[in-house]
Protein backbone atom coordinates (compact mmCIF):
# COMPACT_ATOMS: atom_id res chain seq x y z
CA UNK A 1 0.00 0.00 0.00
CA UNK A 2 1.27 3.42 -0.83
CA UNK A 3 2.07 5.56 2.18
CA UNK A 4 -0.07 8.21 0.48
CA UNK A 5 -3.17 6.09 0.95
CA UNK A 6 -4.58 6.37 4.44
CA UNK A 7 -7.60 4.10 4.41
CA UNK A 8 -7.89 0.53 3.15
CA UNK A 9 -11.23 -0.99 2.29
CA UNK A 10 -12.46 -4.48 3.13
CA UNK A 11 -14.77 -5.68 5.92
CA UNK A 12 -13.57 -8.88 7.52
CA UNK A 13 -16.10 -11.60 8.34
CA UNK A 14 -15.28 -14.25 10.96
CA UNK A 15 -16.33 -17.88 10.51
CA UNK A 16 -18.39 -17.66 13.73
CA UNK A 17 -20.45 -14.81 12.32
CA UNK A 18 -21.56 -17.11 9.51
CA UNK A 19 -22.18 -20.06 11.85
CA UNK A 20 -24.24 -17.91 14.20
CA UNK A 21 -26.28 -16.53 11.30
CA UNK A 22 -25.14 -12.98 11.97
CA UNK A 23 -24.67 -12.11 8.30
CA UNK A 24 -26.94 -13.01 5.41
CA UNK A 25 -25.67 -16.01 3.42
CA UNK A 26 -27.27 -17.79 0.46
CA UNK A 27 -26.23 -21.41 -0.21
CA UNK A 28 -26.17 -23.54 -3.35
CA UNK A 29 -24.89 -26.99 -4.28
CA UNK A 30 -24.34 -27.65 -8.00
CA UNK A 31 -25.80 -30.91 -9.30
CA UNK A 32 -24.03 -30.99 -12.67
CA UNK A 33 -22.55 -34.40 -13.51
CA UNK A 34 -19.99 -35.25 -16.18
CA UNK A 35 -19.13 -38.30 -18.28
CA UNK A 36 -15.89 -37.76 -20.12
CA UNK A 37 -14.79 -39.48 -23.30
CA UNK A 38 -11.27 -40.73 -22.68
CA UNK A 39 -10.25 -39.82 -26.22
CA UNK A 40 -8.46 -41.76 -28.93
CA UNK A 41 -5.06 -42.23 -27.30
CA UNK A 42 -6.15 -42.68 -23.70
CA UNK A 43 -8.98 -45.08 -24.58
CA UNK A 44 -6.33 -47.39 -26.06
CA UNK A 45 -4.16 -46.86 -22.98
CA UNK A 46 -7.06 -47.82 -20.71
CA UNK A 47 -7.96 -50.90 -22.80
CA UNK A 48 -4.36 -52.07 -22.49
CA UNK A 49 -4.37 -51.44 -18.73
CA UNK A 50 -7.33 -53.81 -18.54
CA UNK A 51 -5.04 -56.46 -20.10
CA UNK A 52 -2.31 -55.68 -17.61
CA UNK A 53 -0.07 -53.80 -20.02
CA UNK A 54 1.11 -50.20 -20.30
CA UNK A 55 1.17 -48.81 -23.82
CA UNK A 56 3.06 -45.75 -25.03
CA UNK A 57 3.03 -43.81 -28.30
CA UNK A 58 6.16 -43.02 -30.27
CA UNK A 59 7.33 -40.13 -32.42
CA UNK A 60 9.93 -40.94 -35.08
CA UNK A 61 10.96 -37.32 -35.46
CA UNK A 62 12.00 -36.52 -31.87
CA UNK A 63 12.38 -40.18 -30.93
CA UNK A 64 10.29 -39.92 -27.80
CA UNK A 65 8.39 -42.83 -26.28
CA UNK A 66 5.51 -41.09 -24.54
CA UNK A 67 3.40 -42.07 -21.53
CA UNK A 68 0.61 -41.18 -21.20
CA UNK A 69 0.30 -41.79 -24.95
CA UNK A 70 -1.03 -39.15 -27.33
CA UNK A 71 -2.11 -39.16 -30.97
CA UNK A 72 0.04 -36.11 -31.70
CA UNK A 73 3.53 -35.13 -30.58
CA UNK A 74 3.18 -31.73 -28.95
CA UNK A 75 6.84 -30.89 -29.67
CA UNK A 76 6.93 -31.86 -33.37
CA UNK A 77 3.22 -31.08 -33.83
CA UNK A 78 2.61 -34.04 -36.06
CA UNK A 79 0.80 -37.36 -35.63
CA UNK A 80 2.62 -39.91 -33.50
CA UNK A 81 4.00 -42.83 -35.51
CA UNK A 82 3.28 -45.94 -33.53
CA UNK A 83 2.57 -47.79 -30.30
CA UNK A 84 4.89 -49.72 -28.05
CA UNK A 85 4.61 -51.39 -24.68
CA UNK A 86 6.66 -50.09 -21.78
CA UNK A 87 7.35 -51.99 -18.56
CA UNK A 88 5.22 -51.86 -15.43
CA UNK A 89 8.34 -51.12 -13.41
CA UNK A 90 10.05 -47.79 -12.94
CA UNK A 91 11.88 -45.35 -10.72
CA UNK A 92 10.55 -42.85 -8.19
CA UNK A 93 11.19 -39.40 -9.68
CA UNK A 94 9.66 -37.59 -6.71
CA UNK A 95 7.12 -38.46 -4.00
CA UNK A 96 4.96 -37.06 -1.25
CA UNK A 97 3.11 -38.36 1.78
CA UNK A 98 -0.15 -36.47 2.03
CA UNK A 99 -2.17 -36.02 5.20
CA UNK A 100 -4.76 -34.12 3.17
CA UNK A 101 -7.69 -35.69 1.34
CA UNK A 102 -8.91 -34.13 -1.90
CA UNK A 103 -11.28 -31.82 0.02
CA UNK A 104 -8.49 -30.70 2.41
CA UNK A 105 -9.88 -32.77 5.32
CA UNK A 106 -7.13 -34.36 7.42
CA UNK A 107 -6.11 -38.03 7.17
CA UNK A 108 -4.67 -40.15 10.00
CA UNK A 109 -2.73 -42.37 7.61
CA UNK A 110 -1.08 -40.51 4.75
CA UNK A 111 -1.68 -41.25 1.08
CA UNK A 112 1.71 -41.77 -0.59
CA UNK A 113 1.93 -40.54 -4.16
CA UNK A 114 4.83 -40.44 -6.57
CA UNK A 115 5.79 -39.58 -10.09
CA UNK A 116 7.11 -42.86 -11.49
CA UNK A 117 9.43 -42.77 -14.49
CA UNK A 118 8.47 -45.97 -16.33
CA UNK A 119 11.13 -48.33 -17.66
CA UNK A 120 11.13 -48.38 -21.44
CA UNK A 121 9.68 -44.89 -21.84
CA UNK A 122 11.80 -41.86 -22.71
CA UNK A 123 13.74 -40.36 -19.83
CA UNK A 124 11.55 -38.41 -17.44
CA UNK A 125 8.28 -39.76 -18.89
CA UNK A 126 6.52 -40.26 -15.60
CA UNK A 127 3.00 -41.00 -14.47
CA UNK A 128 1.40 -40.06 -11.17
CA UNK A 129 0.23 -42.94 -9.00
CA UNK A 130 0.03 -44.15 -5.43
CA UNK A 131 2.74 -46.07 -3.60
CA UNK A 132 1.74 -48.99 -1.38
CA UNK A 133 3.23 -51.74 0.80
CA UNK A 134 5.50 -49.26 2.53
CA UNK A 135 5.53 -49.38 6.32
CA UNK A 136 6.90 -45.92 6.80
CA UNK A 137 7.04 -43.35 4.00
CA UNK A 138 10.29 -42.03 5.44
CA UNK A 139 11.92 -45.15 3.96
CA UNK A 140 11.12 -43.94 0.47
CA UNK A 141 13.85 -42.35 -1.63
CA UNK A 142 13.96 -40.65 -4.98
CA UNK A 143 15.61 -43.12 -7.36
CA UNK A 144 14.02 -46.19 -5.73
CA UNK A 145 12.84 -48.94 -8.09
CA UNK A 146 9.12 -49.71 -7.94
CA UNK A 147 6.75 -52.14 -9.65
CA UNK A 148 3.03 -52.04 -10.41
CA UNK A 149 0.62 -54.03 -8.28
CA UNK A 150 -2.33 -54.85 -10.53
CA UNK A 151 -5.91 -55.60 -9.64
CA UNK A 152 -6.85 -59.21 -10.50
CA UNK A 153 -7.94 -59.38 -14.20
CA UNK A 154 -11.63 -59.93 -13.37
CA UNK A 155 -11.73 -56.72 -11.32
CA UNK A 156 -10.12 -54.49 -13.94
CA UNK A 157 -12.37 -52.01 -15.67
CA UNK A 158 -10.11 -50.09 -18.04
CA UNK A 159 -9.07 -47.35 -15.64
CA UNK A 160 -5.84 -45.95 -14.22
CA UNK A 161 -6.90 -47.62 -10.97
CA UNK A 162 -6.49 -51.07 -12.63
CA UNK A 163 -3.03 -50.57 -11.20
CA UNK A 164 -3.75 -50.54 -7.47
CA UNK A 165 -0.45 -48.85 -6.67
CA UNK A 166 3.28 -49.24 -7.17
CA UNK A 167 5.41 -50.93 -4.51
CA UNK A 168 9.15 -50.86 -3.93
CA UNK A 169 10.84 -53.82 -5.64
CA UNK A 170 12.45 -56.22 -3.19
CA UNK A 171 16.13 -55.42 -3.70
CA UNK A 172 15.51 -51.72 -3.25
CA UNK A 173 13.20 -52.17 -0.28
CA UNK A 174 15.87 -53.94 1.73
CA UNK A 175 18.54 -51.30 1.09
CA UNK B 1 10.44 0.38 -29.12
CA UNK B 2 8.04 -2.51 -28.70
CA UNK B 3 4.51 -1.61 -29.76
CA UNK B 4 3.27 1.75 -31.01
CA UNK B 5 3.12 3.48 -27.63
CA UNK B 6 5.13 3.30 -24.42
CA UNK B 7 2.91 2.39 -21.48
CA UNK B 8 3.04 3.81 -17.93
CA UNK B 9 1.41 2.86 -14.65
CA UNK B 10 0.03 6.00 -12.98
CA UNK B 11 -2.09 4.66 -10.11
CA UNK B 12 -2.62 1.57 -7.98
CA UNK B 13 -5.27 0.35 -5.57
CA UNK B 14 -5.57 -2.55 -3.14
CA UNK B 15 -8.11 -3.83 -0.63
CA UNK B 16 -7.45 -5.68 2.58
CA UNK B 17 -6.62 -9.37 2.04
CA UNK B 18 -8.57 -11.60 4.45
CA UNK B 19 -9.80 -15.21 4.73
CA UNK B 20 -13.36 -13.82 4.33
CA UNK B 21 -14.48 -10.38 3.35
CA UNK B 22 -18.08 -9.25 3.47
CA UNK B 23 -17.79 -7.61 0.04
CA UNK B 24 -18.90 -9.46 -3.08
CA UNK B 25 -16.41 -9.92 -5.91
CA UNK B 26 -17.98 -6.96 -7.71
CA UNK B 27 -17.62 -4.79 -4.61
CA UNK B 28 -13.97 -5.79 -4.17
CA UNK B 29 -13.30 -5.00 -7.83
CA UNK B 30 -14.98 -1.62 -7.38
CA UNK B 31 -13.05 -0.75 -4.21
CA UNK B 32 -9.67 -1.54 -5.79
CA UNK B 33 -10.50 0.09 -9.15
CA UNK B 34 -11.83 3.28 -7.55
CA UNK B 35 -8.76 3.56 -5.36
CA UNK B 36 -6.46 3.19 -8.38
CA UNK B 37 -8.40 5.85 -10.32
CA UNK B 38 -8.28 8.24 -7.35
CA UNK B 39 -4.55 7.64 -6.98
CA UNK B 40 -4.07 8.47 -10.67
CA UNK B 41 -6.28 11.55 -10.42
CA UNK B 42 -8.56 10.16 -13.14
CA UNK B 43 -12.26 9.40 -13.39
CA UNK B 44 -14.01 6.49 -15.04
CA UNK B 45 -14.92 8.65 -18.04
CA UNK B 46 -11.16 8.99 -18.73
CA UNK B 47 -10.85 5.21 -19.10
CA UNK B 48 -11.11 3.81 -22.63
CA UNK B 49 -10.67 0.09 -21.95
CA UNK B 50 -10.83 -2.37 -19.04
CA UNK B 51 -9.06 -5.68 -18.46
CA UNK B 52 -10.22 -7.93 -15.63
CA UNK B 53 -8.25 -10.82 -14.16
CA UNK B 54 -9.85 -13.45 -11.99
CA UNK B 55 -9.18 -17.15 -11.42
CA UNK B 56 -11.44 -20.22 -11.72
CA UNK B 57 -15.20 -19.64 -11.75
CA UNK B 58 -15.46 -22.66 -9.46
CA UNK B 59 -14.36 -20.61 -6.43
CA UNK B 60 -17.31 -18.28 -6.74
CA UNK B 61 -19.76 -20.76 -8.18
CA UNK B 62 -20.62 -17.97 -10.60
CA UNK B 63 -20.18 -18.90 -14.23
CA UNK B 64 -19.55 -16.03 -16.68
CA UNK B 65 -17.64 -14.50 -13.80
CA UNK B 66 -15.92 -11.98 -16.04
CA UNK B 67 -19.27 -10.65 -17.19
CA UNK B 68 -20.63 -10.73 -13.65
CA UNK B 69 -17.72 -8.63 -12.35
CA UNK B 70 -17.63 -6.19 -15.29
CA UNK B 71 -19.53 -3.25 -13.81
CA UNK B 72 -17.58 -3.50 -10.55
CA UNK B 73 -14.40 -3.21 -12.60
CA UNK B 74 -15.67 -0.02 -14.25
CA UNK B 75 -16.37 -1.64 -17.61
CA UNK B 76 -19.96 -0.42 -18.14
CA UNK B 77 -20.31 0.38 -21.87
CA UNK B 78 -16.59 -0.02 -22.50
CA UNK B 79 -14.32 -2.43 -24.41
CA UNK B 80 -13.75 -5.16 -21.82
CA UNK B 81 -11.80 -8.42 -21.62
CA UNK B 82 -11.49 -10.95 -18.85
CA UNK B 83 -8.24 -12.92 -18.87
CA UNK B 84 -7.41 -16.07 -16.95
CA UNK B 85 -4.19 -18.08 -16.78
CA UNK B 86 -4.54 -19.73 -13.38
CA UNK B 87 -2.17 -18.45 -10.72
CA UNK B 88 -0.34 -16.51 -13.43
CA UNK B 89 -3.39 -14.27 -13.93
CA UNK B 90 -2.41 -11.44 -11.59
CA UNK B 91 0.72 -10.55 -13.55
CA UNK B 92 -0.74 -11.51 -16.91
CA UNK B 93 -3.64 -9.02 -16.53
CA UNK B 94 -1.41 -5.91 -16.69
CA UNK B 95 0.42 -7.57 -19.61
CA UNK B 96 -2.93 -7.72 -21.41
CA UNK B 97 -3.52 -4.10 -20.37
CA UNK B 98 -0.12 -3.23 -21.83
CA UNK B 99 -1.01 -4.48 -25.30
CA UNK B 100 -4.33 -2.61 -25.24
CA UNK B 101 -2.29 0.60 -25.20
CA UNK B 102 0.92 -0.54 -26.91
CA UNK B 103 -1.19 -1.63 -29.90
CA UNK B 104 -2.12 2.01 -30.41
CA UNK B 105 -5.81 1.25 -29.94
CA UNK B 106 -6.28 2.98 -26.55
CA UNK B 107 -4.58 5.63 -24.41
CA UNK B 108 -5.95 4.41 -21.09
CA UNK B 109 -6.71 1.00 -19.59
CA UNK B 110 -8.02 0.11 -16.16
CA UNK B 111 -6.56 -3.21 -14.96
CA UNK B 112 -8.51 -4.92 -12.17
CA UNK B 113 -8.00 -8.25 -10.39
CA UNK B 114 -10.34 -9.80 -7.87
CA UNK B 115 -10.58 -13.10 -6.07
CA UNK B 116 -13.16 -14.30 -3.62
CA UNK B 117 -12.18 -17.79 -2.53
CA UNK B 118 -14.26 -17.90 0.65
CA UNK B 119 -17.56 -18.55 -1.13
CA UNK B 120 -16.52 -22.15 -1.81
CA UNK B 121 -16.89 -24.20 1.37
CA UNK B 122 -15.99 -26.14 3.47
CA UNK B 123 -12.69 -25.32 1.73
CA UNK B 124 -11.85 -23.82 -1.68
CA UNK B 125 -9.20 -26.53 -1.99
CA UNK B 126 -11.92 -28.84 -3.29
CA UNK B 127 -12.57 -26.58 -6.29
CA UNK B 128 -8.94 -27.12 -7.22
CA UNK B 129 -9.47 -30.84 -7.67
CA UNK B 130 -11.28 -30.09 -10.93
CA UNK B 131 -8.07 -28.78 -12.55
CA UNK B 132 -6.68 -32.30 -12.91
CA UNK B 133 -7.01 -34.65 -15.87
CA UNK B 134 -10.38 -36.34 -15.41
CA UNK B 135 -9.31 -39.75 -16.75
CA UNK B 136 -5.80 -40.34 -15.44
CA UNK B 137 -5.37 -38.06 -12.43
CA UNK B 138 -8.65 -37.45 -10.65
CA UNK B 139 -9.31 -41.18 -9.99
CA UNK B 140 -6.08 -41.16 -7.93
CA UNK B 141 -7.78 -38.61 -5.64
CA UNK B 142 -5.56 -35.69 -6.51
CA UNK B 143 -5.08 -32.76 -4.19
CA UNK B 144 -3.44 -29.54 -5.26
CA UNK B 145 -1.02 -29.51 -2.33
CA UNK B 146 0.40 -32.85 -3.55
CA UNK B 147 1.73 -31.49 -6.76
CA UNK B 148 3.60 -28.72 -4.98
CA UNK B 149 4.94 -31.28 -2.53
CA UNK B 150 6.18 -33.35 -5.48
CA UNK B 151 7.82 -30.33 -7.03
CA UNK B 152 9.37 -29.16 -3.76
CA UNK B 153 10.73 -32.64 -3.06
CA UNK B 154 12.28 -32.81 -6.55
CA UNK B 155 13.84 -29.35 -6.17
CA UNK B 156 15.28 -30.23 -2.75
CA UNK B 157 16.63 -33.53 -4.06
CA UNK B 158 18.27 -32.09 -7.16
CA UNK B 159 20.23 -29.43 -5.27
CA UNK B 160 20.47 -31.16 -1.89
CA UNK B 161 18.52 -28.35 -0.19
CA UNK B 162 17.46 -28.63 3.43
CA UNK B 163 14.02 -27.64 4.67
CA UNK B 164 15.61 -25.23 7.17
CA UNK B 165 16.88 -23.14 4.29
CA UNK B 166 13.54 -23.07 2.54
CA UNK B 167 11.75 -22.12 5.78
CA UNK B 168 13.79 -18.89 5.89
CA UNK B 169 11.63 -17.59 3.03
CA UNK B 170 8.46 -17.99 5.07
CA UNK B 171 10.12 -16.30 8.06
CA UNK B 172 11.25 -13.37 5.90
CA UNK B 173 8.00 -12.86 4.00
CA UNK B 174 5.65 -13.13 6.96
CA UNK B 175 7.98 -10.70 8.76
CA UNK B 176 8.00 -8.26 5.82
CA UNK B 177 4.20 -8.35 5.82
CA UNK B 178 4.13 -6.83 9.32
CA UNK B 179 4.66 -3.51 7.54
CA UNK B 180 1.89 -4.10 5.00
CA UNK B 181 -1.45 -2.56 6.02
CA UNK B 182 -3.46 -5.07 3.94
CA UNK B 183 -1.70 -8.22 5.19
CA UNK B 184 -3.63 -11.29 6.29
CA UNK B 185 -0.86 -13.45 7.77
CA UNK B 186 1.87 -11.09 8.92
CA UNK B 187 3.80 -12.64 11.79
CA UNK B 188 7.15 -12.86 13.44
CA UNK B 189 7.95 -16.56 13.23
CA UNK B 190 11.08 -18.71 13.42
CA UNK B 191 12.49 -21.49 11.26
CA UNK B 192 11.54 -23.92 14.04
CA UNK B 193 7.93 -22.74 13.90
CA UNK B 194 7.87 -23.70 10.22
CA UNK B 195 9.61 -27.04 10.77
CA UNK B 196 7.28 -27.92 13.65
CA UNK B 197 4.08 -26.91 11.90
CA UNK B 198 1.52 -29.50 10.77
CA UNK B 199 2.64 -31.77 7.93
CA UNK B 200 0.19 -31.30 5.07
CA UNK B 201 1.85 -33.27 2.28
CA UNK B 202 5.52 -33.92 2.99
CA UNK B 203 7.69 -31.90 2.52
CA UNK B 204 5.00 -29.19 2.62
CA UNK B 205 4.06 -28.07 6.12
CA UNK B 206 1.44 -25.60 7.28
CA UNK B 207 3.78 -22.59 7.48
CA UNK B 208 5.32 -23.30 4.07
CA UNK B 209 1.98 -22.37 2.48
CA UNK B 210 0.12 -19.12 1.74
CA UNK B 211 -3.50 -18.86 2.89
CA UNK B 212 -6.72 -18.75 0.89
CA UNK B 213 -8.02 -15.21 0.72
CA UNK B 214 -10.49 -12.65 -0.55
CA UNK B 215 -9.16 -9.41 -2.01
CA UNK B 216 -8.89 -7.00 -4.91
CA UNK B 217 -6.16 -4.99 -6.64
CA UNK B 218 -6.07 -2.54 -9.57
CA UNK B 219 -3.78 -0.42 -11.74
CA UNK B 220 -4.33 2.46 -14.12
CA UNK B 221 -2.27 2.20 -17.33
CA UNK B 222 -1.87 5.11 -19.75
CA UNK B 223 0.09 5.92 -22.89
CA UNK B 224 3.22 8.08 -22.70
CA UNK B 225 1.32 11.14 -23.97
CA UNK B 226 -1.28 10.91 -21.24
CA UNK B 227 1.33 10.09 -18.59
CA UNK B 228 3.22 13.30 -19.36
CA UNK B 229 0.05 15.31 -18.88
CA UNK B 230 -1.07 13.86 -15.58
CA UNK B 231 1.97 12.84 -13.54
CA UNK B 232 5.59 13.71 -12.79
CA UNK B 233 6.46 10.20 -11.70
CA UNK B 234 5.13 7.53 -14.04
CA UNK B 235 6.42 3.98 -13.77
CA UNK B 236 7.02 2.42 -17.17
CA UNK B 237 6.17 -1.09 -18.29
CA UNK B 238 9.44 -1.81 -20.08
CA UNK B 239 9.21 -5.58 -20.41
CA UNK B 240 6.48 -8.20 -20.75
CA UNK B 241 6.85 -11.96 -21.05
CA UNK B 242 4.65 -15.00 -20.73
CA UNK B 243 4.98 -18.68 -21.58
CA UNK B 244 3.17 -21.97 -21.07
CA UNK B 245 4.23 -25.62 -20.88
CA UNK B 246 1.80 -28.53 -21.41
CA UNK B 247 -0.45 -30.17 -18.82
CA UNK B 248 1.80 -33.25 -19.10
CA UNK B 249 3.35 -32.13 -15.81
CA UNK B 250 4.52 -35.66 -14.91
CA UNK B 251 6.61 -35.67 -18.09
CA UNK B 252 8.95 -32.83 -17.15
CA UNK B 253 11.64 -32.43 -14.50
CA UNK B 254 9.94 -30.31 -11.86
CA UNK B 255 13.20 -29.17 -10.28
CA UNK B 256 13.34 -26.15 -12.61
CA UNK B 257 10.58 -24.00 -14.20
CA UNK B 258 12.02 -23.47 -17.67
CA UNK B 259 8.74 -21.91 -18.89
CA UNK B 260 9.33 -19.14 -16.30
CA UNK B 261 12.83 -18.68 -17.71
CA UNK B 262 11.41 -18.32 -21.25
CA UNK B 263 8.89 -15.72 -20.02
CA UNK B 264 11.68 -13.86 -18.20
CA UNK B 265 13.97 -13.91 -21.22
CA UNK B 266 11.19 -12.45 -23.36
CA UNK B 267 10.60 -9.63 -20.85
CA UNK B 268 14.33 -8.95 -20.30
CA UNK B 269 15.01 -8.79 -24.02
CA UNK B 270 12.32 -6.18 -24.45
CA UNK B 271 13.64 -4.20 -21.45
CA UNK B 272 17.26 -4.53 -22.63
CA UNK B 273 18.27 -6.36 -19.44
CA UNK B 274 21.39 -8.45 -20.01
CA UNK B 275 22.49 -9.17 -16.45
CA UNK B 276 19.33 -9.61 -14.35
CA UNK B 277 20.89 -9.75 -10.83
CA UNK B 278 22.92 -6.60 -11.51
CA UNK B 279 20.27 -4.61 -13.35
CA UNK B 280 17.19 -5.51 -11.26
CA UNK B 281 16.90 -3.63 -7.97
CA UNK B 282 13.86 -5.34 -6.49
CA UNK B 283 11.77 -8.40 -7.36
CA UNK B 284 8.40 -9.84 -6.41
CA UNK B 285 8.51 -13.47 -7.58
CA UNK B 286 5.41 -15.61 -6.99
CA UNK B 287 5.52 -17.23 -3.55
CA UNK B 288 2.39 -19.29 -2.83
CA UNK B 289 4.82 -21.68 -1.09
CA UNK B 290 8.18 -20.74 0.41
CA UNK B 291 10.19 -22.96 -1.97
CA UNK B 292 8.45 -21.28 -4.92
CA UNK B 293 10.21 -17.99 -4.18
CA UNK B 294 13.54 -19.80 -4.52
CA UNK B 295 12.41 -21.80 -7.55
CA UNK B 296 11.29 -18.60 -9.26
CA UNK B 297 14.40 -16.59 -8.37
CA UNK B 298 16.26 -19.26 -10.30
CA UNK B 299 13.76 -19.35 -13.19
CA UNK B 300 13.94 -15.54 -13.38
CA UNK B 301 17.74 -15.84 -13.74
CA UNK B 302 18.30 -13.77 -10.58
CA UNK B 303 20.83 -16.40 -9.50
CA UNK B 304 22.21 -19.74 -10.63
CA UNK B 305 20.17 -22.94 -10.36
CA UNK B 306 20.20 -24.16 -6.76
CA UNK B 307 21.77 -20.94 -5.47
CA UNK B 308 18.64 -19.16 -4.19
CA UNK B 309 18.63 -20.84 -0.74
CA UNK B 310 22.21 -19.71 -0.17
CA UNK B 311 21.42 -16.10 -1.10
CA UNK B 312 18.44 -16.23 1.25
CA UNK B 313 20.55 -17.59 4.12
CA UNK B 314 23.11 -14.82 3.52
CA UNK B 315 20.44 -12.12 3.83
CA UNK B 316 20.81 -10.98 0.21
CA UNK B 317 17.02 -11.15 -0.28
CA UNK B 318 16.10 -9.10 2.80
CA UNK B 319 14.76 -5.57 2.25
CA UNK B 320 18.16 -4.13 3.09
CA UNK B 321 20.04 -6.83 1.14
CA UNK B 322 21.63 -6.52 -2.28
CA UNK B 323 18.60 -8.02 -4.03
CA UNK B 324 15.40 -7.50 -2.03
CA UNK B 325 12.88 -10.24 -2.81
CA UNK B 326 9.20 -9.86 -1.92
CA UNK B 327 9.52 -6.72 0.23
CA UNK B 328 5.70 -6.65 0.33
CA UNK B 329 5.56 -9.85 2.33
CA UNK B 330 4.39 -11.78 -0.70
CA UNK B 331 1.58 -14.28 -0.81
CA UNK B 332 2.97 -15.98 2.30
CA UNK B 333 2.52 -12.82 4.35
CA UNK B 334 0.02 -10.53 2.62
CA UNK B 335 -2.25 -13.37 1.46
CA UNK B 336 -3.24 -15.18 -1.70
CA UNK B 337 -6.49 -14.06 -3.35
CA UNK B 338 -5.07 -15.57 -6.52
CA UNK B 339 -5.41 -12.99 -9.31
CA UNK B 340 -5.40 -10.08 -6.83
CA UNK B 341 -2.28 -11.50 -5.17
CA UNK B 342 -0.34 -11.43 -8.43
CA UNK B 343 -1.43 -7.87 -9.13
CA UNK B 344 -0.55 -6.89 -5.53
CA UNK B 345 3.03 -7.73 -6.49
CA UNK B 346 2.94 -5.34 -9.43
CA UNK B 347 1.42 -2.68 -7.13
CA UNK B 348 4.31 -3.24 -4.72
CA UNK B 349 6.97 -2.74 -7.41
CA UNK B 350 5.09 0.40 -8.56
CA UNK B 351 5.15 1.84 -5.03
CA UNK B 352 8.76 0.78 -4.43
CA UNK B 353 9.94 2.52 -7.61
CA UNK B 354 8.00 5.67 -6.70
CA UNK B 355 9.49 5.68 -3.18
CA UNK B 356 6.00 5.41 -1.70
CA UNK B 357 6.29 2.06 0.06
CA UNK B 358 6.53 3.62 3.52
CA UNK B 359 7.95 1.26 6.14
CA UNK B 360 8.51 -1.34 3.41
CA UNK B 361 10.58 0.99 1.25
CA UNK B 362 13.84 -0.62 0.20
CA UNK B 363 16.92 1.61 0.38
CA UNK B 364 19.06 2.69 -2.55
CA UNK B 365 16.65 4.54 -4.85
CA UNK B 366 15.45 1.51 -6.86
CA UNK B 367 14.91 2.14 -10.57
CA UNK B 368 14.13 -1.29 -12.04
CA UNK B 369 11.85 -3.94 -10.58
CA UNK B 370 10.11 -7.11 -11.72
CA UNK B 371 7.03 -9.05 -10.69
CA UNK B 372 6.20 -12.59 -11.69
CA UNK B 373 3.30 -14.99 -11.28
CA UNK B 374 2.93 -18.68 -11.98
CA UNK B 375 0.14 -21.12 -12.30
CA UNK B 376 -2.01 -23.77 -13.92
CA UNK B 377 -0.59 -27.30 -13.63
CA UNK B 378 2.90 -26.03 -12.76
CA UNK B 379 3.20 -24.84 -16.34
CA UNK B 380 2.71 -21.09 -16.71
CA UNK B 381 4.85 -18.02 -16.10
CA UNK B 382 4.10 -14.30 -16.51
CA UNK B 383 6.76 -11.60 -15.99
CA UNK B 384 6.62 -7.80 -16.00
CA UNK B 385 9.57 -5.38 -15.88
CA UNK B 386 8.88 -1.90 -14.45
CA UNK B 387 11.21 1.10 -14.58
CA UNK B 388 11.08 4.56 -13.16
ZN1 LIG C 1 8.08 -35.60 -31.72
Amino acid sequence: MSEKIKRYLGEEVKAEEIKEGKIPIEKFKPKAKYAWSAGIAISKFLEELKKGRIIASTCNKCGRIMVPPRIYCELCFKPTDGWTYVKDTGTINTFSASYLAADATRLKEPIIVAIIDLDGASEGMGIIHKIGEVEDWKQLKIGMKVEAVWKPPEEREGAITDIKYFKPVKEAATL
Amino acid sequence: MYGKKRVAIVGAGLTLFRRRLKETGKELAYEAAKMALDAAGLELRDIQSVVMGTAPDAFDGVHMKGEYLADGAGAYHKPYTRVFVGGGTGVFTPLAGWWHIASGQFDTCLVVCEEKMSSCYPHPQYAFTTIFDPILERPIGMNLIWIFALEMQRYMHKHNIKKEHIALVSVKNKGNALDHPCAQLAARITVDDVLNSEIMAWPVQRLDVSPTSDGGAALVLVSEDVAKEITDNPVWIDGVGWCIDSTHWTNRDLYYPDYVEYAARMAYKMAGIKNPPKEIDVAEPYDPFDYKELHHMEGLLLCKKGEAPKLTAEGVTQRDGDLPINPSGGLLGVGNPIAAAGLMKVCEIFWQLRGEAGKRQIPGDPRTGIAQAWGDLMQYGSVIVLRR
